[in-house]
């Protein structure tokens, strides 16, 4: 049980898949609840990279980071959950092209 | 003792000063008025006898009363210049003004701007002796435009008629385009003489190299174009008729004895100048005479009182200017002096009509005046023939044969010939308005007569209009001695012809009044008169020449660009800027999709720049 | 420590006027007024003091005679920036023209203004506070200190207590200020770098900076930023548009500021810094520059004349008067600088004056236009007579001041470029017609319909008429006896005009600047390195 044994590469793709896919999640739904979704597995992705290269250089800097994005996302699905909440009180939806209010 | 001359601007300044902050009842206003000036016609006269029991070895005494700035050469000062010249143009000035000034507390006792009016009066006679007093370019300035503005508040004095503030905004802008041309001649003489003193850049120039007279041409063009500004010469006449619509001592003080002469005394102090560039000298005959004929035809057929006598004042001056022009320095500002008594006595006998006659100014509504105003009538009669230059008994008569003389003697024979047509036109339209005026039916009979203080002015200048002939102007040590001074011609034949020409005018007069020929109370409106009276009439179109050439497009001008090209283009820009706002702010949809869509083409175009490249 | 004292109590006097609005909005007005009157007592004080009068109309040496009041510290040492204060005659006499009329804003204001007072009173000392840091300030990073601390208190004059189109005023103003703002700081900046490229040491005294030798070419571009952003201030076409909309919807006591001041300070930057620092590429832009100032006058005096706005109309004849101070700066003879400079000081007194009346006249009348006035002898006949009188001095009546400046600046830039000047003179003939036209509409006539529906306005109130008579008095002095000032300011003059000798610079810098800046680094490219951490 070495992660040394799996090849960088192989992390670095899948963590790509990951992104690829949380970020064709963020353009393609409509609801703001799966883009909240979404948002997280790019978080994730994330995550997985920078953890990914901490072990291959021997660092702890890529689980620090790890904790720091960790840290973030908890927040920010709070707020954004939050955010949501009141988005469905005041407009009773939560399709995003409905939502556009802030069109230039 | 001399030094008292200083006092002389000052006291009528203090007067000013005085009827500015100091409310007063009518009757102090017109005592202050009156005083101050007196008190300075006093100094004059005691300084005159001064210096003529005594006087300088030098010709003059220049005096400096305090620095006013002083930077390398330029060095202008507060300091008096006194010569005859000085001395004489002073006597005038505080003389004549002094008896205006009387003539003005009767003549205003009914205005309730009367303590302004002697305020402005009294600014104006301060102003008028820096002028003739100055010693140095700077001063005689600030005299200069002190005058013209005094010249504007009177002409304007009743503000409450818009058009007499057109005439006095016409007046002060067409002078300070004279002006203009004055200030860049002082330019010229600066850089040319590293100097603004007067005296000195007269020595420079006699003591000079002769050959080189161009900048002196030039100077001399420049000045004349300040001369001919401030009296109404040609071409900035045209301000001089309208300026009639101020009070009408202000038009006899201002308009006819002293400020409008201004542009002869600078020409004569200035003269070794002018000596020096003949051909400024021949600009400034021409000007005269040209003028003298234009000014006497529009005379001939106007139907308002003072402007037939403006356009006569103009025409007279022009005289000034021949008499200039031909090197006949003396005559000239011997002239001047007969023109300022017999001219302000016209202006205050017409005054006492007007005054009289419930302000009607058409000579048409008067008529018959001659026995229900006889004192009127008599000084009219003195005035006209003293203008007319009745041989032998009048002043005008012995001043205007002397620049005729000197015309003569100066061999150029279309100016001389030129002058005497302009006496015969001078004869015919002065007795013309006499007769109108004073002969004829009655058309409005009199109903207030002149208090004491409107006649006593009256009789004394008629007196120094009769009797000024007599005058010897001391000037031999100031101004060089004309051609006619030279008693080795043989002038009779030439003087005879002189007498005769103004008899022949009266004659020319009478006749033509009494076949009614000497036009009508039609001619008050346009339509009524022939085509040539009505282009005289309006001064030779002059003024719709100008309005069509200079004011239009001024105005059109400014008007089309009130708001200011440069700021367009500042417009333009923040206009550029709005509209790429705008094309950029369309990708603003709302839709977050689209965002995040925007944004991962972005950083991936980034990411593979910096990869890449 | 006279001159960071003085603008220290505005500061001071700024925010002890905020405080005060808090306890009650009528006491600001009086804090200010005592501010200023203190800094005015303190100023004159240390002027006589310090025997300002006697030692410059005695010996008028150039160099380091002429400067008083110094006052060194370091700020930012690394790049020899310092708190450098230093004086001539030319910044005293500006100074005080600044309080004079700092006096004269706050008293217009005192009846105008009564909303958020502190606040306003708070803007009003800090525009003073900066004007006077400018005339103060001998070290150039100061100077651009202060050029922006006069700035931002003015935009907020302008756009809270302005008139009906404030912001966009306010906003132009801003605009124009700040970018002419920026390319001084640039040309600043490259000045001080050719400097250490040349001695390397960096300086920011602009004294110290005077024998800066540039490559070839370059040094008109570094003078066209500092020309820039004080044509913009001064202002002259084409920069002037910023003016008229700012003096028009400015409050009364902002466009006193304004116009007697914050416009000063343009032509100041003019003398005090292009003909000094560049002595070749301003001769070579003169033709340029001169030309600009000519058709200032002329451009700006036709536009005058096209106006119905009173305030509008003022302030194009301000930019006509300014194109005199042009002309005569880039004349480069003592005579147009004196005429110049008394052009600034006349300039700054009757402009002053007849924004004070134009504002006084639109707080009681409720309007600008002067075809909605007329006939005011009557109705007002002080306000009539001041503005009567202020508008004859501005057509440049002989025996008030501004006949004064403009003649002086005509017979000097004669000797520098006669075509121009002569053109210049024509404006001579336009200004009666503007000034002109502001009498007859407003003044003579009868009044208009709009006035005769207003059944009584008030004339002149007391401090009005107090302000108005200082100022009628401040020109006619400057008009017949300018010899005071003219003697005060000429070694300035001439000291700006000399080239520098090498010795006497050395010693004015060895005695300002107390330290060396090359013994604290090692060697010029490591503090290369330092500067542009960057690259």
């Amino acid at each position: 049980m070495n992660a040394a044994n799996i090849p960088l590469d192989h992390l670095m793709l899948l963590a790509c898949l990951i992104f690829v896919i949380g970020l064709v999640g963020i353009m393609t739904r409509r609801n703001v609840l799966y883009i909240l979704m979404s948002l997280e597995i790019v978080l994730n992705a994330v995550c997985l990279a920078f953890v990914a290269a901490g072990a291959h250089w021997g660092e702890a800097d890529g689980q620090i980071m790890f904790l720091l994005i960790l840290t973030l996302a908890a927040s920010e699905v709070s707020v954004g959950l939050g955010l949501i909440l009141q988005i469905h009180r005041k407009h009773d939806t939560l399709d995003m092209d409905r939502l556009k209010e802030l069109k230039g | 003792m001399l030094h008292a001359i200083g006092w002389v601007p000052l006291f009528p300044l203090l007067g000013f000063l005085v009827l500015v902050f100091v409310r007063m009842p009518a009757r102090l206003a017109a005592w202050v008025g009156c005083g101050s000036v007196g008190i300075s016609a006093l100094v004059v006269f005691a300084s005159a006898l001064m210096y003529l029991q005594a006087p300088p070895e030098d010709g003059y005494q220049a005096i400096t009363y305090g620095i006013w700035m002083s930077i390398g050469n330029f060095q202008p000062a507060f300091s008096v210049y006194v010569d005859t010249l000085t001395l004489i143009m002073l006597s005038i000035i505080t003389g004549v003004g002094f008896l205006i000034h009387v003539y003005s507390a009767g003549y205003m006792v009914d205005d309730d701007g009367y303590a302004r009016y002697f305020a402005y009066l009294n600014l104006f006679i301060a102003a008028m002796s820096v002028l003739v007093l100055a010693d140095n370019l700077l001063l005689l300035f600030l005299g200069w435009e002190g005058v013209g503005l005094c010249s504007y508040l009177l002409i304007g004095f009743w503000y409450r008629d818009p058009e007499n503030g057109a005439a006095a905004r016409k007046a002060f802008v067409v002078t300070r385009i004279g002006d203009t041309a004055m200030t860049i001649g002082f330019l010229l003489l600066f850089a040319h003489f590293s100097t603004v003193n007067i005296p000195a850049i007269l020595a420079a120039v006699v003591n000079a190299d002769t050959t080189d007279t161009d900048v002196y041409v030039l100077i001399g063009l420049l000045l004349l174009g300040g001369a001919v500004g401030k009296s109404a010469q040609l071409p900035l006449q045209t301000w001089l008729p309208d300026a009639m619509a101020g009070p009408t001592p202000v038009s006899a003080l201002i308009h006819a004895a002293t400020m409008v002469t201004a542009g002869v005394y600078l020409i004569a102090r200035l003269h070794p100048i002018f000596v020096q560039a003949p051909l400024a000298m021949h600009a400034v005959a021409w000007v005269g005479l040209l003028t003298l004929l234009l000014a006497g035809c529009s005379a001939l057929v106007q139907v308002d009182i003072k402007r037939i006598l403006a356009y006569s004042t103009i025409s007279q001056i022009g005289y000034m200017f021949l008499g200039l022009g031909v090197g006949a320095w003396s005559a000239s500002i011997f002239h001047l002096m007969t023109h300022a008594f017999f001219k302000a006595l016209l202006f205050l006998s017409a005054g006492t009509v007007i005054f009289c006659l419930h302000h009607k100014q058409n000579i048409f509504d008067m008529g018959g005046l001659r026995t229900r105003m006889p004192l009127t009538f008599i000084s009219f009669v003195i005035g006209c023939g003293s203008l007319a230059s009745l041989p032998y008994i009048t002043s005008g008569f012995y001043s205007k044969d002397e620049i005729l003389l000197g015309a003569y003697n100066s061999g150029e024979a279309l100016v001389f010939w030129g002058g005497v047509a302009g006496a015969l036109i001078t004869a015919v339209y002065s007795f013309r308005l006499l007769f109108i005026v004073f002969f004829g039916d009655p058309h409005t009979t009199p109903d207030k007569s002149p208090s004491l203080n409107m006649q006593v002015p009256l009789v004394l200048l008629g007196i120094l209009s009769v009797l000024g002939g007599a005058i010897h102007l001391p000037l031999q040590n100031v101004l060089p001695l004309g051609t006619h001074e030279d008693s080795a011609h043989d002038h009779t034949p030439i003087s005879v012809l002189l007498a005769v020409i103004p008899l022949l005018g009266v004659a020319l007069a009478w006749f033509l009044f009494k076949r009614g020929r000497l036009g009508s109370a039609a001619w008050g409106q346009a339509q009524g008169a022939p085509s040539l009276v009505s282009f005289w009439r309006k001064g030779w179109a002059f003024d719709q020449l100008y309005d069509g050439l200079l004011v239009r497009p001024f105005v059109a001008l400014a008007n089309f660009n009130k708001k200011d090209v440069v700021d367009a283009l500042y417009h333009g820009i923040t206009q550029l800027a709005q509209w790429l706002h705008f094309q950029v702010s369309h990708t603003q949809t709302g839709n977050v999709r689209w965002y995040a869509g925007a944004m991962v083409f972005g950083v991936t175009l980034l990411t593979s720049a910096v990869v890449f490249l | 420590m006279m001159l960071p004292t003085l603008i220290s109590i505005l500061f001071l006097g700024g925010l002890v006027a905020w405080c005060a609005g808090r306890i009650n909005p009528l006491l600001p007005r009086w804090v200010a007024l005592i501010t200023l009157l203190v800094d005015g007592v303190y100023f004159i004080d240390h002027c006589l003091a310090a025997g300002v009068l006697a030692t410059s109309v005695a010996t008028g040496l150039p160099g380091g005679e002429i400067w008083f009041f110094n006052y060194a510290r370091e700020w930012i040492p690394q790049f020899g920036i310092q708190l450098l204060f230093a004086a001539d005659c030319l910044s005293l006499v500006l100074n005080l023209l600044t309080i004079l009329l700092g006096i004269i804003a706050v008293m217009s204001a005192w009846n105008e203004i009564k909303e958020r007072s502190g606040f306003f009173y708070f803007n009003l000392l800090w525009t003073l506070a900066g004007v006077v840091g400018i005339f103060s300030a001998r070290d150039l990073f100061l100077f651009f200190f202060f050029w922006e601390v006069m700035l931002i208190p003015m935009y907020f004059i302008i756009s809270l207590w302005g008139h009906e189109n404030r912001v966009y005023a306010a906003l132009k103003f801003f605009i124009f200020t700040q970018l002419s703002g920026l390319l001084m700081l640039l040309s600043i900046v490259a000045l001080v770098f050719f400097h250490h490229a040349q001695t390397g040491i960096y300086t920011f005294d602009s004294l110290a900076l005077r024998n800066t030798e540039f490559p070839q070419g370059v040094g008109l571009w570094v003078m066209l930023g500092f020309f820039v952003a004080f044509t913009v201030k001064l202002p002259s076409v084409p920069f002037h548009t910023w003016l008229p909309d700012a003096h028009t919807q400015a409050p009364t006591a902002g466009s006193v500021i304004l116009a007697g001041l914050l416009l000063k300070t343009g032509a100041y930057g003019l003398i005090r810094f292009i003909l000094p620092l560049f002595p070749e590429a301003a001769a070579s832009f003169a033709p340029i520059a001169m030309s600009l100032g000519v058709i200032s006058i002329l451009y700006a005096a036709k536009l005058a004349f096209a106006q119905h706005d009173l305030k509008r109309l003022i302030a194009y004849t301000s930019v006509s008067h300014m194109g005199f101070i042009l002309l005569g700066v880039f004349s480069a003879n003592v005579l147009a600088l004196q005429g110049a400079v008394l052009q600034m000081l006349a300039h700054g007194i009757s402009s002053a004056a007849l924004f004070a009346l134009a504002g006084s006249l639109q707080h009681r009348l409720h309007t600008r236009d002067i075809r909605n006035m007329g006939g005011l002898s009557q109705v007002v006949p002080r306000t009539a007579a001041v503005g009567m009188f202020f508008a004859i001095a501005a057509l440049g009546m002989p025996g008030l001041g501004n006949f004064v400046g403009e003649t002086l600046v005509l017979f000097g830039s004669f000797q520098a470029n006669r075509t121009l000047t002569i053109l210049a003179a024509l404006g001579l003939i336009l200004a009666p017609v503007y000034a002109l036209k502001i009498i007859q509409s407003a003044f003579h006539g009868e009044p208009s319909a709009y006035l005769q529906q207003h059944k009584s306005i008030p004339d002149f109130s007391r401090p009005e008429t107090i302000a108005m008579a200082i100022m009628v008095i401040a020109i006619v002095w400057l008009g017949i006896q300018p010899q005071p000032v003219i003697r005060l300011v000429e070694p300035a003059l001439t000291a700006l005009l000399q080239p520098v000798e090498p010795s006497i610079l050395q010693t004015s810098v060895d005695q300002v600047s107390s330290f060396d800046y090359k013994s604290s680094l090692e060697s010029p490219s490591q503090l290369e390195q330092q500067t542009l951490p960057g690259r």
